[in-house]
């Protein structure tokens, strides 16, 4: 029963991470970079959530949403001011600024609400379910997680798949320059990518601090990293791959710690990532990649 | 063919296209690459249902004349006037908006997505639909969507191509992919079609196909087509105004018969005649 338990709560982590890592995903696959300030999008996205309910103590629903508004518009003005004036540097410099953007998030969250630990009241008004007589037991919060997840997996492969723009996004990821020669607006759609990255950060960071409830300015750092790992992981670029990444990674997270040590459940994540890479270094579910020389 | 006539800016287009305004014009056109000059003085007039051909030998500029006319470079002098209308200062969207469309000398299709879902890029600026109601699956994106899929079909039937809709565009055989990617620049609604080089690595028999559904596309579409070509039983079987290009400067304009009798062009291709 305690594997089953181990199993839900890997599942329910694993979900978390599998939404920050679309986000990594998404901007990875279209605009070619790796935006390391995703994770302190979370980080806004929970304080946003922290200060609608327990200041101003609007309903949950309403919380998240302002979340999501307020993490969309931080991830357009990141994009716009950050990263697209260096839309032809080196990868080198965009890497470079994404890493000094993360920094800005959390010292600008510092000042704004101080280093002191915040205690996130969880968002998710469901009752635990019981099963097997109350053997096991599964938490409201990973019910909602792992629906959310799901919920948003299919939301994704629909907008990629059926819409217009999501086809758009699709031919501006295989090639930028003959997307434009089809009058397709390369800047906009990139700026949509960061939009729906930074409003799934929102949901991820309410979610993981519904679960966990300690929230700091570094708070998204960590998962941030977890859920980059479980987008190479997956396969950088590939939508299932940051989801099959996630939820895997989160697994042996939950059973690493469970079964062998807490104190090294982080470097087992990070040796299984290190394994996979040498037997597969395009990732899981990744495509290779023939560069042209 | 249309008697060919010539213009007071040392140019011929088609007689019947000479109440209209020339779909391109350029004045004085030319890019520099650091010290080097690659195209220059480079002026040309095309007229609304002309098939112009730009021929040259290799590195004479010929993409970068096509570069030039998309904004995938931006001039350094000179003017592109497309229908009557400067498009200095537009980006390359906007010149495909304003009607100029192109194919690749190096196929560029995106591989990964099917046949149709290709000519639906192409389309993405003809078929609107807001984005809320794809999601939603409201009536509005059903409607759209139906659209978007028959014009689609409609405009691979031009190469019967209905059959390979759902085929993934990388998996096409070569001469398919060339057709593709006309399609493709044909669903942008141009008035200006740019080709590339469209007969490459194509058989005697697929390049005769080629020469018929390029004069047939000018015919239904009434656009004009410039192309690139090596082939020159293709671009003097359909070109009417053919240009030829040298060392990123026009050497010689004019009729097939002109071209091939130029003796300049001759030297251009074939070097010069030695003395004795």
């Amino acid at each position: 029963m305690a594997f089953l338990s181990y199993l839900a709560n890997g599942i329910s982590l694993g979900s978390v991470y599998a939404i920050i890592a679309l986000g990594y995903t998404m901007v990875y696959g279209i605009a070619k970079m790796l935006n390391f300030a995703h994770g302190d999008v979370i980080m806004v996205g929970a304080y946003i959530a922290f200060c609608a309910t327990s200041y101003l103590g609007l309903p949950s629903i309403v919380a998240i949403l302002l979340a999501m508004a307020v993490c969309t518009i931080l991830g357009i003005t990141i994009e716009g001011l950050a990263y697209k004036p260096l839309r032809a540097a080196p990868s080198l410099a965009v890497l470079i600024t994404a890493i000094g953007v993360s920094y800005f998030l959390q010292n600008a969250a510092l000042l704004i609400w101080g280093s002191a630990p915040k205690s996130f009241p969880s968002l998710v008004g469901i009752p635990p379910l019981k099963l097997f007589e109350g053997k096991l037991i599964i938490t409201g919060e990973a019910i909602v997680t792992v629906i959310a997840c799901i919920v948003i997996m299919i939301g994704l492969t629909l907008f990629t798949g059926k819409t217009r723009m999501g086809k758009a996004m699709r031919a501006v990821s295989e090639d930028k320059g003959a997307a434009q020669l089809m009058g397709i607006n390369v800047n906009h759609t990139i700026s949509v990518t960061f939009a729906i990255g930074s409003a799934l950060a929102a949901i991820a960071g309410v979610l993981l601090c519904s679960a966990y409830p300690v929230l700091l300015p570094t708070t998204g750092s960590m998962p941030g990293i977890k859920a980059f790992t479980a987008a190479v992981f997956g396969g950088i670029g590939s939508i299932p791959g940051a989801m099959v990444g996630g939820i895997l990674l989160g697994i042996i997270e939950i059973f690493g710690k469970a079964y062998i040590s807490t104190q090294l459940a982080d470097a087992i994540v990070f040796s299984v990532l290190i394994i996979v890479l040498l037997v597969k270094p395009t990732g899981l579910l990744g495509k290779a990649i023939n560069e042209k020389v | 063919m249309s008697k060919m006539v010539p213009l007071p800016t040392n140019s011929i287009i088609p007689e019947r296209d000479l109440d209209k305004i020339p779909v391109l014009e350029t004045r004085h056109l030319g890019i520099d690459f650091g010290g080097l000059t690659a195209v220059d003085e480079f002026n040309l007039t095309i007229g609304r249902t002309e098939i112009a051909g730009l021929i040259g030998p290799n590195g004479a500029g010929k993409t970068t004349v096509f570069n030039l006319l998309t904004k995938v470079y931006q001039p350094t002098r000179g003017t592109i006037l497309l229908d009557g209308k400067e498009t200095s200062g537009m980006s390359t969207v906007q010149v495909n908006q304003a009607g100029i469309a192109r194919t690749f000398q190096n196929i560029r299709l995106f591989s990964s997505l099917t046949v149709e879902e290709n000519v639906k890029i192409g389309l993405h600026n003809q078929v609107k639909y807001r984005t809320v109601n794809g999601l939603l699956r409201l009536p509005s994106y059903w409607k759209q969507e139906k659209i978007a899929h028959e014009r689609a079909l409609e405009l691979l039937s031009i190469f019967n191509m209905e059959d390979l809709a759902e085929h993934r565009a990388g998996s096409l055989p070569y001469g398919a992919q060339r057709r593709l990617e006309i399609v493709r620049a044909l669903a942008t609604n141009p008035s200006l079609l740019l080709l590339d080089e469209p007969a490459a690595g194509m058989n005697p028999s697929e390049t005769a196909e080629l020469m018929e559904n390029i004069t047939k596309i000018r015919d239904t579409f009434q656009i004009a087509i410039m192309l690139i070509e090596h082939d020159m039983n293709l671009v003097m079987g359909i070109c009417e105004g053919i240009c030829v290009l040298n060392y990123g400067r026009i050497i010689a304009k004019g009729t097939a018969d002109e071209i091939k009798r130029n003796p300049v062009v001759i030297e251009a291709y074939l070097g010069k005649k030695k003395e004795g």
